[in-house]
């Protein structure tokens, strides 16, 4: 579905050849600073590599719409955005920038509790907490229908049961709707056991390299 | 009606006095401003002087490449005070922008109240087309000086909302929505708290000159009310021009959000 072809981004990562499959769960692995959320916005187009070629789809991304390209490969940050407005403007934020028909309140509500989230559509979406509100912009991808859903560290604000239950429901969709998942974890555990296909960042981070070459002097 | 009075040497010696009387008081309460109070004293006094001989010789002689100069210079100054009151640096493109919707949102709001709502003739009559065109200028100069710095440091506070709401498909134009409309209230707040305030907080300089030169209240408040329409005109023409076109300058052609604003 993805591939990157001798892809360098200054002084943070260098891929020579790297495949992302299509209809499979994809992990991310490496420590912090290591470029997994860069990796993620190479995707979607949010930033442009240095060298290099990203296609999607077998179509070189430079060729293709950066804004329908990101409506298909939606990506939601580790610290998700919430806008102003309602839990219900929230969730419906996605087809209102993509101009489609807004997602029925059956499909609202329903969401709402298949991800625990115990609240009204109308309530205030900047009183949720930071789980909640991780939880919320989950969901909001989701509704959009996306091809490819890129999760970067979809857990990090929640407790261990909620984490599992989300990760169950994520997984839940992704195999339904024949998505794509795309995520980043530092959880080895998480990526063994639900990843299809796992990528150490580590090989490409350029940081490293630099450590290395660092400590030999 | 009768005739104005023409201040004399000792009464405007009178109002100087009135200034030092205020700067004896700001020194002995320790406030450290009797320089600048004293700066802009002298300076307000050459320029009006200056800008008095200037309108006395373009009254005198009317012509139209004359009064077309003078509303250029004023542009150009206007343009000039907007890029240095801004708080953050601005590139180059964006000063093009600036400089841009100001000439075309004033020079479209002036020319249409100049020719059709106070259908002045000879069109280029300084006596009506430059103090309007100062009051429409200076007003549009306030209003986009904050529309530019709200744009700026708004694009910047917002920065992760804006990324957020590219990456769920938004154009940029969406995402930085939220942005543009806090700039644009910005820019129009002190034009509209004005209006709100006309003729009950204070009555508006246009005005007030009319009637002590010895206009009827009437006449000066029909002049009144077009000028301010003519500000609001300009200022909402121009700050809206400025933001359709400021925004852009934030993203990329890959509508990606560029990283420093420089």
């Amino acid at each position: 579905m993805y591939t990157l072809t001798n892809i360098k981004i200054n002084e943070l990562m260098k891929i020579d050849n790297l495949t992302i499959p299509e209809q499979s769960v994809t992990c991310i692995l490496g420590p912090s600073g290591s470029g997994k959320s860069t990796l993620m916005k190479l995707l979607n187009n949010m930033i442009t590599p240095d060298e290099g070629q990203v296609t999607y789809k077998k179509q070189p991304i430079s060729d293709l719409d950066p804004i329908h390209l990101r409506r298909k490969s939606v990506m939601v940050p580790q610290t998700p955005v919430i806008f102003d407005g309602t839990i219900k403007e929230n969730l419906a934020i996605g087809s209102k920038f993509s101009e489609e028909e807004p997602p029925s309140i059956e499909q609202l509500t329903g969401i709402l509790e298949e991800f625990q989230l115990n609240k009204k559509l109308n309530d205030n979406a900047s009183n949720l907490s930071g789980g909640e509100k991780q939880r919320l912009a989950i969901a909001r991808a989701l509704l959009m229908n996306p091809e490819v859903l890129m999760l970067d560290e979809p857990t990090s604000a929640l407790d261990e049961e909620t984490a599992e239950v989300v990760v169950h429901k994520i997984l839940e969709y992704v195999e339904n709707k024949g998505l794509s998942l795309i995520f980043v974890t530092h959880n080895k555990e998480l990526a063994a056991q639900v990843a299809d296909h796992t990528i150490d960042l580590m090989k490409y981070s350029l940081k490293k390299e630099m450590t290395t070459h660092e400590r030999n002097h | 009606m009768k005739e104005i009075i023409d201040l004399s040497f000792w009464q405007l010696l009178a109002a100087y006095i009135f200034v030092l009387i205020l700067i004896l008081i700001v020194k002995v309460k320790r406030i450290p401003r009797e320089r600048e109070i004293l700066l802009a004293t002298v300076r307000m006094t050459f320029q009006l002087i200056l800008a008095g001989y200037i309108l006395v010789y373009l009254f005198e002689n009317t012509h139209p490449i004359l009064t077309l100069f003078s509303i250029c210079i004023m542009q150009v100054f206007a343009i000039y005070n907007v890029y240095k009151r801004s708080n953050t640096r601005i590139n180059f493109q964006m000063k093009k922008i600036i400089a841009l919707s100001m000439t075309l949102g004033i020079f479209f709001s002036l020319f249409y109240f100049i020719f059709i709502v106070i259908n002045v003739s000879p069109w280029y009559e300084p006596r009506y087309f430059i103090p309007i065109a100062g009051m429409i200028i200076g007003n549009s100069m306030t209003g986009i000086t904050l529309g530019v710095n709200n744009l700026i440091t708004g694009m910047k506070s917002h920065r992760e909302e804006v990324e957020g709401a590219l990456m769920l498909g938004a154009t940029p134009k969406a995402a930085s929505k939220k942005v543009t409309n806090q700039a644009f209230d910005a820019a129009m707040i002190p034009t509209i708290n004005s209006m709100v305030g006309m003729g009950i907080v204070f009555l508006p300089g246009l005005m007030t000159g009319q009637i002590l030169s010895g206009t009827s209240p009437v006449v000066a408040i029909e002049y009144q009310i077009a000028v301010i329409l003519g500000i609001v005109g300009s200022v909402s023409l121009s700050v809206i021009l400025f933001l359709h076109l400021g925004y852009k300058q934030f993203f990329n052609e890959r509508s990606q959000l560029i990283n420093e604003h420089e």
